[in-house]
């Protein structure tokens, strides 16, 4: 790839108490890149990608994030935040604003965009996940799928260079998680940088340029999805994919 | 709400044995007083003769009367919708409660006489003192929740200690301390600014906790959530965090409001003209003191109505977003 690195994590490590959740992780994500990371719970994979935008501080190693690097008192963790979209798990919209204001209040108070044009902005993002009218809505009344694609529009509203994606489908109803999916995978066709955590095997094969499997805290394989699941190198992924994969 | 069952079909006052132990027990109230000498009894007198020489039958008669007029309100009022019912019960109560002002036979032209200063001094006293201590207890509970969650030891220990004395003294005292006291370090304080001081200190450490609890409700994907996006802290708490919190805060900050507002009445011992030393000293001088106390304790739960619908209406405004 010569493509300009967004991420860059070099021998990133870190603790919770004596617990070592991170152990030396090398990984770079380049502009454009598409990156799954699956693997089993506790094995850090969320604790990554959440220190990608400084929500867990890692205390060895080095992130660099759009040419910041992540450590130590950071005066400029607004400007790198602003720049990276998260969805988490749970959705984690603010249930006392409307969608669109969810949508819009980033824009405007981040970014001191005029209400008129946050506006426009998010329903422009809205109709692209395909639920403009639930625009004047609050988040409890709709349903959670439509939920995780109000976060994904809040997130692109703030026009990020990275997407990172929490296990975006793992708290959804069986027959919403395809509705999720499928906005995911229409912002990859456009080209937008991801990283995702997510078990969604199908989802990985047919979006990612590359899957990395983690355990205990250090990558044990990565390869592209064909070389992955096709002719997995290490024990630990074998048992782990013909377990995820069995039903 | 109480999530009533629905197996449940029947109301409680249509039971029989609801109804049969009420009437039970309101017959048996009322033939142990002697009720001889009341209305009811000469009403009763076709019935039971003299009232007062009616003895253990006119004592049960009355008992009686009372018994079924009371049960069969109660049943009555059963049969009405909810909103009805609570009308009624209200209307009812207070009628029972005029009735029983009306025994102490006040003189009202008296009232009629000192209620104008009564309200256009005692009551804008309190209104005053009460409103100027709710906004800075207020302004003291957001700071001092915040500081009581931090991770900064100065502000957690100023913050628990403050809450900590403050809460661990009777409000009399601290009246007396800020406004006896403080003369003695140099500042002489007039009554009434001594008076805000002690409320707002009083109150400030009370809503200080339920700021925090309220604050540490807030589930943390939220913070995350907002952070993600690049909100800094004062922006997280002013737009995600605090209007969140409000739902869990008011119920028991409108307590507070409605409690502060009577305990305002704690700063007449340093003579201050609120609504309570006026009442005190009106009445002094013709011992018409039931006068004014009653007039005053009428004035104090309007004043506390008020502040219970205005509660009541900011919850519903924040209960907008829970509506499905």
């Amino acid at each position: 790839m010569s493509a300009q690195a967004i991420i860059e994590a070099r021998a990133v490590s870190k603790w919770y108490g004596h617990f070592h959740a991170l152990k030396g992780i090398n990984l770079t994500v380049h502009k454009g890149e598409r990156i799954v990371i699956c693997g089993p719970s506790g094995s850090g994979k969320s604790t990554l990608i959440r220190c990608f935008n400084r929500l867990e501080a890692h205390q060895e190693g080095e992130i660099v994030v759009n040419g910041v690097a992540l450590h130590g008192r950071m005066s400029n963790v607004a400007a790198v935040r602003s720049n990276i979209g998260m969805v988490f798990q749970h959705f984690n919209l603010f249930p006392h604003m409307t969608v669109l204001m969810n949508c819009m209040a980033g824009p405007m108070w981040v970014k001191g965009v005029p209400a008129v044009e946050a506006r426009q902005t998010a329903l422009q993002f809205l109709e692209r996940v395909r639920i403009p009218e639930q625009a004047n809505k609050f988040p409890v009344q709709l349903s959670g799928g439509q939920q995780q694609r109000v976060a994904i529009a809040r997130s692109l509203c703030m026009k990020p260079d990275v997407m990172l994606f929490d296990e975006p489908t793992s708290a959804l109803d069986p027959e919403m998680v395809s509705e999720v999916l499928e906005t995911m995978t229409g912002l990859a066709r456009d080209g937008m940088t991801m990283v995702c955590v997510t078990h969604e095997m199908g989802f990985a094969r047919a979006v990612a340029d590359r899957v990395i499997f983690m355990d205990a805290g250090q990558i044990v394989e990565e390869g592209t999805p064909d070389a992955f699941f096709g002719n997995p190198r290490h024990d630990r992924t074998k048992l782990f994919l013909s377990q995820i994969l069995k039903h | 709400m109480l999530y009533p069952d629905t197996v449940e079909a029947e109301v409680l006052v249509h039971k029989p044995w609801f109804v049969g132990t009420m009437f039970g027990v309101v017959l048996m109230a009322f033939m142990a007083f002697n009720l001889s000498g009341t209305g009811l009894a000469e009403l009763m007198r076709p019935v039971i003769g003299d009232p007062s020489t009616s003895g253990l039958y006119g004592r049960f008669a009355i008992g009686f009367t009372i018994a079924v007029i009371f049960t069969l309100n109660v049943v009555l009022i059963g049969f009405a919708p909810l909103k009805l019912q609570i009308g009624i019960v209200w209307l009812e109560l207070l009628l029972l409660f005029i009735a029983f002002f009306e025994t102490f036979h006040l003189s009202l032209p008296f009232i009629r006489e000192k209620l104008p200063f009564l309200v256009s001094q005692g009551v804008v006293t309190t209104l005053y003192v009460s409103a100027i201590s709710i906004v800075i207890a207020s302004a003291i509970a957001v700071a001092g929740a915040v500081a009581k969650l931090s991770n900064n030891g100065f502000a957690y220990a100023i913050a628990s200690f403050y809450t900590s004395f403050f809460r661990g003294l009777p409000l009399l005292m601290q009246v007396y301390l800020i406004y006896l006291g403080l003369p003695q370090l140099g500042f002489v304080i007039n009554a009434v600014p001594a008076g805000i001081l002690a409320l707002s200190l009083c109150y400030g450490a009370y809503m200080t906790e339920i700021f925090r609890s309220g604050i540490q409700s807030i589930d943390r994907g939220q913070w995350e959530a907002s952070r993600s996006m690049g909100f800094g802290f004062a922006l997280t708490m002013r737009r995600i965090i605090l209007p969140q919190a409000l739902p869990v805060i008011i119920p028991p900050t409108g307590n507070q409001f409605i409690s502060m507002l009577k305990d305002s009445s704690l700063v007449s011992v340093i003579g201050v003209w609120e609504l309570m030393f006026l009442a005190r000293t009106l009445g002094q001088k013709t011992f018409q003191h039931m006068e004014m106390l009653i007039s005053a304790a009428m004035i104090y739960w309007v004043l506390s109505i008020c502040l219970e619908l205005i509660q009541s209406r900011v919850e519903r405004h924040y209960a907008r977003s829970k509506v499905r």
